[in-house]
């Protein structure tokens, strides 16, 4: 495992355009098989453009990129693209094709057979939740956002690709169903594994469906790492700065009521105040806490089973420990992480 | 109303001639405007020779046209044709020109992005999407060439014109009646047909009509 080539490498990257103006200059990163690497950054940080040079959509100015060990430059760029997924916003499906036909894109574009590619539309409509006999025949205006977004996720599985890029795909949606999608999605990619590339300039969303971030600004890459890694010990100001003051909120989103389960003490628990999951984050528990203004609460497992407790104490213990200042060059140039 | 009842026969056959005579011009008109509209879309510095050219042949008037095409094309249904298609040409080439540069530019980079080639892109994405834009101005062309149709006579290429110029040499106002109200019927039948293409047309391409 350690010795397999990352999926995709780039390698000292850049990307000038006329008047000297670098969009990317000199970026490097691997991102590893199976991960969720999210590009974070503001708008016009080079994020987009960083997640374009991996289909070539936009070709480097100078620097290498690999996808498995091999340049993308001896690739023929159509070939490349089909057997990588790709989703943008909403926007990205095509108004005149009914879902199926949208979905059957890519597998069309490679020449499959009508008949198996009937088959793969049922098969992502159900895995993206959508009832085939439904929505296959409808047209794009039909549906709603997240609809629509499902379908773009759909759609980009369709030539089953080992890589996914997905540039900004829940930007356009609500706040609910934009967290609903992302509990989708990582439900999603827990089971199917893919090497994702995912661009947004969300902190919070990044963070969320992060494995690892690559913070990105005007065009360099400031930092790589766990979300966590860089909630805690971000590696510039700028970092910091990008992150946002509200990093204790965003840090509890990211740490679970495992991790500051305590035992039970003896004095009996408040009866009328719901439990709260093992598995749930400290950020549910911190609001539960305020909405039910108690600073204990019951902790249950998954099937309901009593498992200890969590206090508000326990809660900044937490934070203190993940936020504890680590002096700056500890934190671990990932970038270069293969020569 | 004894005219059209007396020449009932007469009537139909000059509003074959005259639909046939509109029919090619248009098609012509279409071959000929779409692909230009196509590239003016796309090579942008086009578009004003282009669609000034287009403008001059609109506003040149019909008989000053026919002395120009006459002595080149002769008499007859040639002239004629000519000068329906290049007067379709500013709607079928603005059309054409807008339909295509209409089409959102994040869909193109879909589907680039999904890995079509570019022939790929505009028949299966381009095209269509442009297809409603453009079948409008096939609807203004059309409806312009069935008028315009009716100076034909004039120049002996048949068409219900005959039954204008006909009455006007012989102060029969029936007959000149006659053949206004039936260019008419058959400019408002074409637009009434082709307009409820152009709705399933929207429809088809997932335009909310």
């Amino acid at each position: 495992m350690m010795s397999a080539p990352p999926a995709i490498f780039l390698d000292h990257v850049s990307k000038m355009y006329s008047r000297g103006y670098a969009a990317v200059s000199d970026l490097s990163l691997a991102i590893e098989p199976g991960e969720v690497l999210v590009l974070v950054g503001t708008s016009g940080s080079g994020k987009t453009t960083t997640m374009k040079m991996i289909n070539r959509l936009v070709e480097p100015t100078s620097g290498t990129i690999r996808i498995g060990g091999r340049d993308i430059r001896e690739i023929d760029p159509i070939q490349l693209r089909r057997s990588i997924g790709y989703v943008i916003q909403e926007i990205g499906l095509f108004p005149h094709m009914t879902v199926a036909k949208n979905i059957a894109l890519v597998p069309s574009l490679k020449g499959w057979p009508k008949a198996r590619q009937a088959e793969r539309v049922a098969e992502l409509l159900e895995l993206v939740g959508l009832p085939s006999g439904e929505y296959a025949d409808k047209h794009p205006h039909q549906l709603s956002g997240g609809q629509k977004q499902r379908v773009g996720v759909a759609r980009a599985l369709a030539g089953d690709p080992d890589i996914l890029l997905m540039d900004e795909p829940f930007g356009s949606l609500d706040p609910i169903t934009r967290g609903q999608l992302h509990d989708e999605f990582l439900k999603l990619q827990g089971r199917l594994r893919k090497t994702v590339v995912f661009v947004t300039h969300d902190m919070l969303e990044a963070i969320r469906l992060a494995d690892r971030m690559a913070v990105i600004d005007a065009g360099h890459l400031l930092q790589v790492g766990t979300p966590r890694e860089i909630l805690a010990h971000p590696a510039a100001l700028k970092v910091a700065d990008l992150v946002g003051a509200d990093v204790t909120f965003k840090l509890l989103a990211v740490c679970s009521v495992e991790q500051a389960l305590e035992p039970l003490r003896d004095e009996p628990l408040e009866p009328k105040i719901p439990p709260i999951r093992s598995g749930d984050t400290l950020k549910d528990a911190l609001l539960a806490m305020v909405a039910f203004g108690q600073p204990t609460l019951p902790v249950v497992n998954g099937g309901g089973i009593l498992r200890g407790q969590i206090t508000l104490h326990g809660l900044q213990q937490v934070v203190a420990n993940q936020a504890q200042s680590h002096p700056v060059e500890e934190s671990k140039p990932s970038t270069a992480s293969k020569a | 109303m004894s005219y059209p009842l007396a020449n009932a026969l007469l009537i139909w056959r000059l509003t074959l001639e005259h639909l046939q005579i509109s029919a090619v011009s248009c098609l012509l008109a279409i071959l000929t405007a779409c692909p230009l509209g196509v590239l003016v879309g796309r090579v942008r510095w086009l578009a004003p020779p282009v669609l000034a050219a287009a403008g001059i042949f609109y506003t040149i008037p019909s008989v000053a046209l026919f002395a120009i095409l006459i002595p080149v094309l002769g008499l007859g249904v040639k002239p004629t044709v000519l000068a329906l298609v290049l007067y379709s040409q500013l709607a079928l080439i603005r059309n054409t020109a807008v339909g295509i540069n209409e089409v959102d530019a994040a869909l193109l980079q879909a589907a680039q992005g999904m890995g079509m080639t570019n022939t790929q892109r505009f028949w299966r994405v381009e095209v269509p999407l442009a297809i409603p834009v453009i079948f409008a101005g096939v609807r203004t062309a059309t409806v312009m060439a069935i008028g315009l149709a009716s100076i034909a006579a004039y120049i002996g290429a048949g068409g219900l014109g005959v039954l204008i110029f006909q009455g006007i040499s012989t102060g029969n106002t029936d007959q000149i009646l006659t053949g206004a109200v039936a260019v008419s019927i058959l400019a408002l039948l074409a637009d009434a047909i082709l307009s409820s293409i152009q709705h399933v047309l929207r429809w088809a391409m997932g335009v909310r009509a």
